[in-house]
């Protein structure tokens, strides 16, 4: 991983389209700000891992579970 | 064409029903097609899956929350309405992945992620709404009145 130092308002180029500024920094929190084309989706990255998470337990269901509860019958 | 599934064994497809996803889905990046199958009535809610095209094993079984509740609402952002080439509202279908648990009743929705479909230009996306409004595992049950669902 590469690790840069940054102070308030300073910023960080990724390619020539993304740029990340630091807006303030607060106790134990930093602010950040982020400039995008707008085809590119921007997560807290703990979300987008809650809906892997969820994709793959919703994908894990078994065919013979759903048969039992009769959601598909037997073909 | 034909097509192996996951839930509902070998179906025939018409290719232009095929749903592409530029961006997969979170977990499933590298999965782009899928189709959209009705699989079972239950209580007058229409079960479908969204069937993988690649991969006969994967599935999600999914359901318009919109068989469950009105009020279900969202913003889409810029790049979204854009990138699914949305020109008016009616383009839209919206339907959300249920995670299924046994009993059924003890299900989640995960409407945090609904799956939005362009049925025009047949492309979707898994939409992350940005609002804390919906959970990713809403209690399938409270959207069912129990009592009444038992009687009928």
């Amino acid at each position: 991983m590469l690790i840069l130092r940054r102070k308030q308002k300073e910023s960080i180029m990724i390619g020539d389209e993304i740029e990340f500024t630091i807006i303030a920094i607060e106790g134990d929190q930093v602010k950040i700000g982020i400039d995008a084309p707008k085809h590119i989706d921007i997560h807290r990255k703990e979300i987008y891992v809650d809906i892997q998470d969820q994709n793959s337990a919703a994908a894990s269901t078994e065919v013979t579970l759903l048969k039992e509860m009769g959601i598909i019958t037997e073909k | 064409m034909q097509l192996q599934t996951k839930y509902l064994g070998k179906v025939h497809i018409d290719p232009s029903t095929e749903i592409y996803f530029s961006a997969g889905l979170p977990g499933f990046e590298e999965e782009k097609t899928f189709v959209l199958l009705d699989m079972s009535h239950v209580d007058s809610v229409i079960f479908q899956t969204l069937q993988s095209t690649t991969t006969p094993s994967l599935a999600f079984i999914v359901v318009s929350p919109y068989m469950l509740t009105k009020e279900f609402e969202f913003e889409l952002d810029d790049g979204t309405v854009e990138g699914l080439q949305i020109e008016n509202k009616e383009d839209v279908l919206v339907c959300t992945i249920i995670t299924v648990h046994n009993p059924f009743n003890q299900s989640t929705l995960n409407l945090k992620a609904p799956i939005l479909i362009n049925t025009h230009k047949r492309i979707g996306k898994q939409y992350i709404i940005s609002t804390d409004t919906y959970a990713t595992k809403t209690p399938l049950a409270s959207f069912v009145d129990s009592g009444s669902k038992e009687n009928s």
